[in-house]
């Protein structure tokens, strides 16, 4: 990256952490549900695995989710505003652009894990030092997809209609996924479950307990969610500044 | 660093879909010059300045700056813009945001030196949600200028500012102008291309319907019309009455742009006592632009 690219990264970041709603979607909700839940609750077990680390991981996925599908509220704001046409005569390029608004989007969202990891580690959660790197890994992984979804929201929607709109997506992604507790251990909730890339999201911490990766379906679900949302967002993103043209 | 070549558009031309945005516009622009668009709303004066930016890409034409491309020209950091409408990105201060724009250019003004230039000191530290609306164009110039530019495009800057914001924004505007940049602006005021250009490019309807000297537009379009039914009298006869800057002929009637109307209409009615159903208008902008633009005048323009 050059030293202006970083220069307007580090800026881009500095915006993002004064926002109120990153403060409060990303980190006071996740963090305050997580002792909730977990605080009274800390000696059982979900689907095997200790109850603090099923709602760490839980509340840690969904404070990241909304830490990077974020990134959507604020491209949403720049065209709204014209400030990407202002952008657009300068010389930072239009991958240098997305590469600062994916870069501040996954900054936000380590901030966000490593808040829930602590509070994690104060209801007992305890695991190796390789496992906490497993888990943390299997999730930015699993963050991927998000991103793009916030930056194909971003290309679509109103400033607006994005803050409800991705309140209402990421919502209905944790509540499928299993944020809030599994859904069953089959049947056909559980295979809407076990599609979405938000329920591997939630697995990373009981692959890291196993010591295993996610197995090949995760993969294939991070995967085929990336590569659609990926090509739709280019779509978008096309329409958009063709409009303009 | 002494540009020989300046801005050169040629041919340009633009519509969305049925609607003919600009039609074949032609301008030559040195390098050191202050030059004024003007043109009513609707004009194209936008849709020019897009695609002197690369922002639009012309259907025709082609747009040249200091020799180069617009990618390449902004590349380079030589171009700065304020567009024509357009917000500031909230959760910074002024300083902040300043400096996050500069570090995207090569060879920038330094951030101090360019809030002052814009005015912008006394508000370097507020956050830029909390700027009314004179005070976000001020931050508006500093982000357009920040990387030292050599054109400086302005897009309508003044709408929307009350007087004494437009005069402050103007001082700055000439302080570095005074640097021996080229300055565009696009304006729909008169009085403002009169006072801050050296040459008015007017654009009605898409196409360029004047280019010169600003006291000559202004004498052609800040003075009256006078509209008469006078068949069989060539508008060239007319041109030598005292006071008149322009005569056309539409069908029986015959339109008179003066710049002493009062002097026009005497000798109008002694010379041609026939001319009958006299009408004397104020050219307000608008109107003067319509006349100059009617689709009767098109004859010669093509």
């Amino acid at each position: 990256m050059s030293r202006g690219a970083a220069t307007y990264t580090r800026y881009e970041l500095l915006r993002t952490l004064r926002s109120t709603r990153f403060f409060l979607f990303s980190l006071v909700f996740p963090l305050l549900l997580f002792y909730l839940i977990a605080g009274g609750n800390r000696h059982q077990r979900v689907q095997g695995i200790p109850l603090p680390l099923y709602f760490m991981t839980g509340m840690a996925a969904w404070g990241s989710m909304m830490a990077v599908v974020s990134t959507g509220a604020r491209i949403s704001g720049e065209r709204q505003t014209g400030w990407n046409r202002q952008l657009r005569i300068t010389p930072l390029s239009v991958s240098a652009y997305f590469r600062a608004k994916v870069l501040t989007g996954y900054l936000m969202a380590l901030l966000s894990i490593a808040l829930l990891y602590t509070a994690g580690l104060t209801l007992g959660v305890h695991l190796s030092p390789a496992k906490w790197l497993t888990m943390t890994a299997l999730i930015l992984v699993g963050l991927v997809p998000f991103n793009v979804l916030g930056i194909l929201l971003g290309h679509l929607l109103s400033t607006d209609a994005i803050g409800p709109a991705m309140g209402g997506i990421v919502s209905l992604f944790a509540l499928l996924g299993g944020v809030w507790g599994p859904l069953g251990d089959k049947g056909f909730l559980h295979d809407v479950s076990q599609s979405l890339p938000s329920y591997w999201l939630v697995q990373a911490g009981r692959s890291a307990l196993g010591g295993d990766l996610w197995p090949g379906r995760g993969w294939l679900v991070v995967g085929l969610w990336t590569a659609v949302l990926f090509r739709l967002a280019a779509r978008a993103y096309r329409r958009d500044t063709q409009r303009q043209m | 660093m002494g540009f020989t070549a300046g801005i050169e558009l040629e041919n340009l031309s633009k519509s969305y879909g049925p609607v003919q945005a600009v039609r074949g516009v032609d301008v030559s622009i040195a390098a050191g010059e202050i030059v004024a668009l003007l043109g009513p709303n609707g004009a194209g004066k936008s849709t020019t300045i897009d695609m002197l930016l690369g922002l639009t890409r012309p259907d025709r034409g082609s747009v040249s700056v200091f020799g180069l491309e617009p990618a390449a020209a902004i590349d380079r950091g030589l171009v700065g813009a304020m567009l024509q409408s357009g917000a500031l990105i909230r959760d910074l201060t002024v300083r902040e945001l300043v400096t996050m724009m500069a570090a995207l250019y090569p060879s920038p003004f330094t951030v101090d030196e360019v809030l002052t230039l814009a005015g912008c000191t006394p508000i370097a530290d507020r956050r830029t949600q909390k700027l009314s609306g004179g005070q976000t164009q001020r931050v508006r110039f500093a982000v357009a200028a920040v990387s030292n530019p050599e054109l400086l495009v302005l897009d309508e800057p003044t709408a929307a500012m009350d007087v004494e914001a437009r005069h402050g924004f103007w001082v700055s505007m000439r302080a570095f102008a005074a640097r021996g940049k080229t300055v565009l602006f696009a304006t729909h005021y008169l009085e403002e291309a009169d006072a801050y250009a050296d040459r008015i490019v007017l654009m009605a309807a898409g196409r360029i319907v004047a280019d010169g000297p600003a006291t000559e537009i202004k004498a052609r379009v800040g003075g009256r019309i006078i509209r008469a039914t006078l068949p069989g009298v060539a508008p060239a006869e007319l041109l030598a009455l005292p006071g008149v800057t322009g005569a056309e002929s539409r069908g029986e009637a015959v339109v008179l742009t003066c710049a002493d109307s009062d002097a026009a209409l005497r000798a109008l009615l002694s010379a041609y006592p026939a001319a009958r159903d006299l009408e004397v208008k104020g050219a307000g902008l608008e109107q003067a632009f319509l006349e100059l633009t009617a689709p009767t005048t098109e004859v010669d323009g093509l």
